[in-house]
């Protein structure tokens, strides 16, 4: 089984769900052991309607960076997205990233791929770019490319929330770019290889590993866990709900008048939250069910049925609602948030542990939201003010980008907000 | 931790003898000692599989079946004393109620929508070998503990209230050195019953936020408030308060301090929620002291750390007889955890109070905070301790 044509995958992850599932039952069939067959692939097509990794079964992994633009000329800008565009296409399909490949050039030039995932497939890899509102203006209001007047209304520096102790090192931005893939060493080679075509042009900001993805983004995955032990965005938004897909995640055309070149793009809200895991881990558990609402064992909201019962936030319990008023659950549901929903790609992660011998983990959050004024910031106030989660996390990264649309054929990646 | 003792006026106190509860499991085999009961609960049925057990540790496996939300009860012979309980068991979710039950007889009380006076059966625990020893004054060590506790927090808010008015005072008049020496002082006696000032929503966010804490536009009052502008060096281009908004300032923290007191004269306690209150004040150490947080301008954190750990050694101390029969072991250990830690503290106290946070050495605050690990985790255990 070699992989699926990519072409038949334009249009992004809904088709891609079925024919991946389909890639890996055609595995099965001709492994005798019933294992999934070592050549069971699983490919994404870089270029469509929308970018890839955005409505993709969320993969297991994750390299996140953020890139700072250091040149000051539009035009190696532009050179540097086409690079990226080659390169990414590429290895999407399990190719080298540059067209020579690890091993095969000249003797005396480094190879222009990395090699360290020679031997691998393509691994589900997708790589989504994303605009950070600095490459618009710098901090002093400057237009830096000629871009300022199509920079988009609500790209702009998230605001301080509460509990935010931001490091600057792990925030912000000019370009991001985010790898998923079914195998770490696929998504860090993909980073590694982009990083290292840019220097010159970019810098690495900073960049943040994911493993254990903590959200779903197809009715075909099950629930994951975070690193509190609970399941994790059991009701955000699912490839298949399109409705919700148009309505909650792609920005429509028209829905911001100087940033047109965005319709069919989206937001990147990335927060990298810390939680307490220490602490947290000596909480009962029926505090912690309390805490956010639902059942550790199957995720069933605390007013009862099963993980994808929809809660009763009236439902009477013995000292006020059975789901509390300040449960989390409870704070960040559309029903109390003007409708909003996200479609979250989030990850755990474990940077080893801090000078106290914590661990230095956490969520890195990453959603996908229409607008980041009414599908983002009024929740995340309500969070930090009202959840009693809060009491366990520390935001320490923070970051928002515009996802561009996707690409067709012979297109660079943002090749709209230059046209 | 979430704010535990808010509800404390509202909730009778839970006995003790009571229960734990926790997500139904797999019986693992229990049932063959006839010690498993499972509950069945619909919206006007209360299927109980067995009437009768041995005494020693019986297992309700409750199950709500019906619609609404239901509750479980094992009442005492006379039908009122509240021998163990399970709340909040959701339509189609399952509670387990584990009971320490000595032989007699009891009633089983299931309670849907937690209206009336429940749907009754009779219950009876038969003698066994494994009778749980029983002492008379079991009731009595409750309610010392739960006396003691109330009068800790009421003396701890009346000189919480005093040390207040004579930090705002030096404050307002100028008297600056003299108010930074206070600062800390009086704080101590916030910090030692923190998880009960906590508990009320809105004076906490008035008197105790940090500048952190704050959302873009919001109004920044209380404690740190003031500390910034006693200890402005960190600050960048800070503006000194002017004498008016000093005032302001601190007659609003005055005020709130006020309130606060006079609503502690009116709490009530539960043994769980004095465990609670002493696990969540090494939880605010671990969380904001150990870590230098608290007190970003002023570096007083160790004040604030031993406070919070007085606090709960005072909740443990008071629970510890209870304790000392339920679960021995724990006891000593939280004694001994308790002093270890204390030894820690005292090796940084100075002649006017506490080495500045900022003067500790990475390897000192390692100390202190592995301390502070190796007493939580034996913590996280008292509430189910004394609830046992």
């Amino acid at each position: 089984m070699t992989g699926v044509s990519r072409r038949g995958l334009v249009g992004g992850g809904v088709a891609a769900a079925g024919l991946a599932a389909g890639a890996y039952a055609a595995g099965r069939s001709t492994a005798a052991d019933g294992a999934p067959h070592p050549d069971a692939r699983v490919e994404y097509a870089f270029r469509g309607a929308h970018q890839a990794g955005i409505t993709t079964p969320a993969q297991d992994r994750l390299h996140f960076a953020a890139f700072d633009v250091t040149t000051d000329s539009r035009d190696e800008l532009i050179a540097l997205l086409t690079a990226w565009t080659a390169a990414a296409d590429r290895m999407t399909r399990g190719l080298p990233a540059g067209e020579i490949g690890p091993t095969q050039g000249s003797i005396n030039l480094p190879p222009d791929d990395t090699g360290e995932a020679i031997g691998l497939d393509a691994g589900g890899l997708t790589i989504t770019f994303g605009f950070g509102p600095t490459l618009f203006r710098d901090d002093d209001g400057k237009d830096r490319f000629g871009l300022a007047d199509r920079q988009p209304k609500a790209l702009r520096t998230l605001p301080h929330f509460p509990a935010d102790v931001l490091d600057p090192d792990k925030s912000y931005g000019d370009l991001c770019v985010q790898a998923c893939a079914d195998d770490p060493q696929v998504a860090v080679h993909a980073i590694r290889n982009l990083a290292r075509i840019g220097f010159g042009t970019v810098a690495v900001r900073w960049s943040q590993l994911g493993f254990g993805r903590t959200s779903t983004t197809s009715t075909a995955q099950s629930t994951p866990r975070n690193l509190f032990g609970f399941k994790d965005g059991t009701a955000n938004i699912k490839s298949q709900e399109k409705k919700d897909v148009e309505k909650h995640v792609w920005v429509a055309p028209g829905a911001d008048a100087q940033a047109d070149w965005l319709a069919g793009g989206s937001y990147l809200v990335a927060r990298r939250i810390n939680m307490h895991i220490e602490i947290w881990d000596r909480q009962s558990l029926g505090d912690q069910e309390d805490f956010i609402g639902r059942t550790k064992d199957t995720g069933a909201p605390l007013s009862g049925g099963t993980e994808f019962t929809e809660p009763d936030f009236d439902m009477p319990g013995s000292t006020g609602p059975v789901i509390a008023e300040d449960a989390h659950v409870r704070l960040v549901h559309p029903d109390f948030n003007n409708g909003a929903r996200m479609l979250r790609r989030g990850y755990n992660f474990v940077d080893g542990s801090n000078p106290l011998g914590g661990l230095d983990a956490g969520l890195f959050f990453i959603a996908y939201v229409t607008d980041p004024d009414t599908h983002f910031i009024p929740i995340q106030n309500t969070m930090a003010k009202h959840d009693a989660m809060m009491e366990y996390l520390k935001v320490t990264g923070s970051a928002l980008f515009a996802v561009p649309p996707g690409i067709g054929p012979g297109e660079y990646v943002g090749q709209s907000l230059f046209a | 931790m979430r704010k535990p003792l808010l509800v404390a006026a509202l909730l009778v106190t839970t006995p003790f003898f009571a229960a734990c509860t926790e997500n139904a499991k797999d019986d693992g085999g229990k049932s063959a000692d006839g010690r498993s009961v499972s509950v069945t609960s619909t919206d006007d049925e209360c299927k109980v599989s067995t009437a009768k057990v041995p005494a020693g540790t019986v297992t309700f496996n409750v199950t709500n079946d019906g619609s609404q939300v239901t509750e479980f009860y094992l009442l005492g012979d006379d039908g009122l004393r509240i021998v163990a309980e399970v709340e909040n068991v959701g339509p189609q979710l399952s509670r387990q109620l584990v009971v320490n039950a000595p032989a007699g007889t009891y009633f089983t009380a299931c309670k849907p929508g937690m209206k009336g006076d429940g749907i009754r059966a009779d219950f009876t625990v038969t003698k066994s070998g494994d009778e749980p020893t029983v002492s008379a004054d079991d009731q009595q060590l409750v309610d010392t503990a739960l006396a003691n506790y109330s009068a800790y927090v009421q003396d701890q808010s009346d000189q919480l209230v005093a040390k207040t008015q004579e930090f705002v005072k030096l404050y307002k008049a100028g008297d600056d050195d003299a108010a930074r020496t206070l600062y800390p002082e009086a704080r101590t006696h916030w910090e030692r019953i923190e998880t009960v000032a906590e508990s009320f929503g809105d004076l906490d966010p008035k008197t105790d936020a940090r500048e952190a804490d704050l959302e873009p536009g919001e109004k920044w009052t209380g404690w740190h408030r003031i500390e910034k502008d006693l200890w402005p060096e960190l600050a960048k281009n800070y503006t000194p308060l002017t004498p008016q908004q000093r005032a302001t300032y601190a007659d609003d923290l005055m005020k709130n301090i006020t309130t606060l007191d006079t609503r502690v004269q009116g709490l009530d306690y539960t043994v769980d929620q004095i465990a609670n209150g002493s696990r969540g004040l090494l939880e605010e150490v671990a969380s904001g002291k150990v870590t230098g947080e608290e007190e970003y301008w002023s570096h007083t954190d160790l004040w604030d750390f031993q406070a919070n750990v007085d606090g709960a050694r005072v909740g443990f101390e008071g629970l510890k007889p209870i304790v000392e029969q339920t679960n021995p072991a724990l006891a000593k250990t939280l004694t001994t955890r308790f002093a270890d830690l204390q030894k820690l503290l005292d090796a940084q106290k100075t002649a006017t109070g506490f080495t500045f946070y900022d003067d500790l050495t990475p390897d000192e605050v390692q100390d202190l905070a592995n301390a502070v690990n190796a007493l939580s985790e034996p913590l996280s255990q008292l509430t189910a301790a004394v609830l046992s």
